[in-house]
């Protein structure tokens, strides 16, 4: 049987940041590849690299140099548009501080995605009702962000990741704002998905998160230290 | 999983579109007073360029309507007390009668010697009193001929004017100016009865049209200017009655002048021939004339000089109200401005979750949109308001020309995007990465 083809691989990506006389390097040469259902935690010590690493996958940001597979398709020489297309269609993001938009409810934002690809907004409402169900909000749909607490918040985040069916979700430091009941909550949530099929890849400093997680990717000095499968 | 293909139908587009601009006004509505106070630019920008043309227009067509009342083929030519004699008789000088102004033979100069004239109206003017029973007014007594309805352009409202026979017989009739109506006549018709003036009784045949202040372009430019009571009679009884010399009394002394006709209207045969005639006029009267007791109105000169002056008056009031609007789309662009930084975040949200530059510009294009459509209608509105209000109090006319509020409105729309595009621009240009780390 042939290994399932990757959905990411990165080949020597750098990523450099000028800043007139000073030069930083925050990837220098990172090789990874994750398959289907990966369920990977990244993580290293403060500066090390990993947001910039998620950024990249993330096709928020291109690699200074180095190429970058998504799903098939050479990301690395995308312009604009196509990578905005990307991310709407292929991925999905978890951000520390949940990024809601606070001037939509719950609903709305869940729905932001399918926004950017043109979706009717009849469809667009049944799934992110679905969704909402799928991280226990749907009594919540038309509250305001600011209403909600920081793990349910999160959850909307979550539910808004899922709604574009992508094919990585992208967490950096999903649980980093939250109190450890919250925090586990959204573990929990995280296994449900892993079990559902989902990618997933996370940013993380706490060893109990990586410790659930399918295999762990050390980083030093923007490169891969350690990549470890496990449980 | 892929089937939703990059490139999206007419109809998507127009979906965008108009949840776009639901999301517009729910942005605006997040600080609602602020979105009110931007768009209270557009809205005095737009509605001072409509009420002010409004304004504009109405006064410009209410000139040029009295204008054409005088007739735009008629050159007026007013006897004038010259200055310098009003000097010798201001000394007190005690009885010597004072000639000056148009004569007999200069209109029978202008009739014969100028080719484009077409008619000419001699007239007399006497002030005096009129009298019905125990009603008195002052009055300006015009003598004159059959055809002064014809050559001035005034209609007769009842009745009739007098006649050419009438004139021949010298018979005591008369026409009354709808002002004198109201004084002596204030209850029933004045058709058929008598006023008096001095001694001799005039029989009323008919009354003229209320022309309003068309009579104040009428009468010489000297102090003693038109008054609006005007009672008409035949030129040759008004000379039978109260002669040619007019005698009034001054500080004591008889002051008396000899004018033998204070006014002569000149039509000419076309509007084409106004020029040349006006200018015929003024060679024809520089012979008998060594001082200027005489005066010249060319309505179709003061029409021209109204388009000339109403030409300026829209260069200046567009340049008003590209002002108005410019200070407006400015406090639009800064509040956009400062929208965008404020709603980085939001922006880095977006574009992470697919928002594409344009959709970026698109989203805050027609918040900005929304802001100058919601204040150029309230401009109009406003701008429909105003005009109303200063014809109602005041009774000045306003016109507003229909393109008036179409066009500052458009102009609004313009202003909006003009202004929005800068901000919008860039609101797409920022950086993801950069604007999710925002604040
Ligand atoms: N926009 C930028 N301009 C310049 N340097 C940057 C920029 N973003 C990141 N860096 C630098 O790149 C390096 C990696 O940063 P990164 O944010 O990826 O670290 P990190 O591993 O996520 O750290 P932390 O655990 O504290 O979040 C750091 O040295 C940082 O200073
Ligand atoms: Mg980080």
């Amino acid at each position: 049987m042939t290994p399932p083809a990757p959905i990411v691989s990165l080949r020597a990506v750098r990523r450099i940041y000028r800043m007139g006389e000073v030069v930083v390097e925050a990837l220098r040469g990172v090789e990874l590849s994750v398959d289907p259902a990966d369920y990977v935690s990244i993580m290293g010590p403060s500066g090390c690299g990993k947001s910039t690493l998620l950024n990249v996958l993330g096709c928020l940001d291109r690699p200074t140099s180095g190429s970058y597979f998504l799903g098939g398709e050479d990301v690395s020489t995308m312009d604009d548009d196509a990578l905005s297309s990307v991310r709407s269609r292929r991925l999905g993001f978890v951000f520390q501080s949940y990024n809601l938009i606070q001037q939509l409810s719950v609903v709305e934002n869940i729905e932001v995605p399918l926004f950017y690809q043109g979706v009717e907004e009849a469809e667009s409402r049944r799934r992110a009702e679905e969704m909402s169900r799928l991280v226990g909000l749907e009594n919540r749909l038309h509250h305001r962000p600011y209403e909600l607490s920081g793990g349910q918040q999160q959850r909307v985040a979550i539910a808004r990741a899922l709604i574009n069916d992508p094919l990585m979700i992208l967490a950096d430091e999903p649980t980093g704002n939250l109190d450890s009941a919250s925090g586990v909550e959204i573990l929990k949530l995280f296994d449900r998905l892993r079990e559902m099929g989902k990618t997933l890849v996370l940013v993380t400093h706490d060893p109990d998160v990586s410790g659930r997680s399918g295999r762990t990717i050390r980083l030093r000095d923007g490169q891969v230290e350690s990549d470890v499968r496990h449980g | 999983m892929d089937k939703v293909a990059p490139s999206i139908s007419a109809r998507q587009t127009w979906h965008r579109l108009r949840r776009a601009f639901r999301l517009g006004l729910k942005s605006l509505r997040v600080h609602g007073l602020r979105s009110f106070l931007t768009a209270l630019g557009i809205v005095f920008g737009v509605c001072s360029v409509i009420a002010m043309l409004a304004i504009g227009e109405g006064a410009s067509f209410e000139a040029q309507e009295q204008i054409k009342n005088l007739g735009s083929e008629n050159i007026l030519v007013h006897s004038v007390k010259p200055p310098e004699d009003r000097k010798v008789s201001d000394a007190g000088s005690q009885s010597f009668v004072l000639q000056y102004g148009l004569t007999r033979i200069d209109l029978r100069r202008i009739e014969e010697s100028i080719p484009g004239v077409l008619l000419t109206l001699p007239a007399r003017v006497t002030k005096d009193y009129v009298w019905n029973i125990s009603h008195r007014v002052d009055c300006d007594i015009v003598g004159t001929l059959a055809r002064y309805p014809i050559v001035r352009n005034h209609r007769v409202a009842q009745g009739r004017f007098f006649t050419e026979r009438e004139m021949d017989a010298k018979a005591n009739v008369c026409v009354l100016s709808s002002e004198v109506v109201s004084s002596l006549f204030p209850l029933d018709s004045p058709l058929g009865r008598q006023v008096r003036i001095g001694s001799a009784y005039y029989q009323v045949v008919g009354v003229m049209e209320d022309r309003g202040s068309v009579a104040a372009l009428e009468g010489p430019q000297d102090s003693n200017r038109g008054s609006l009571n005007r009672i008409f009679i035949p030129l040759e009884t008004a000379r039978e009655r109260f002669g040619e010399v007019y005698m009034r009394e001054r500080s004591g002394s008889m002051e008396s002048e000899r004018v033998e006709l204070h006014e002569i209207t000149v039509r000419a045969r076309s509007t084409e021939q106004v020029r040349p005639v006006a200018e015929a006029i003024r060679g024809a009267l520089a012979h008998g004339h060594k001082r200027k007791d005489y005066e010249m109105i060319v309505p179709l000169e003061l029409l021209r000089r109204a388009e000339r002056t109403k030409q300026i008056f829209s260069i200046v009031l567009g340049s008003i109200a590209a002002i108005s609007l410019l200070v407006g789309g400015i406090g639009i662009m800064n509040i956009m401005l400062a929208t965008v930084t404020e709603r980085t975040r939001e922006i880095g949200i977006r574009r992470a979750l697919g928002a594409r530059q344009r959709d970026i510009v698109t989203q805050f294009l027609v918040e900005t949109v929304l802001l100058s459509g919601a204040g150029g209608i309230m401009g109009v509105m406003a701008g429909l308001a105003v005009p109303w209000m200063v014809t109602h109090f005041s009774g000045m006319r306003t016109i507003v020309v229909p393109w008036a509020p179409v066009l500052a409105f458009s102009i609004s729309a313009l202003v909006g995007i003009v202004f929005g595009i800068y901000p919008a621009l860039r609101a797409a240009r920022m950086d993801p990465v950069e604007a999710l780390r925002h604040e």
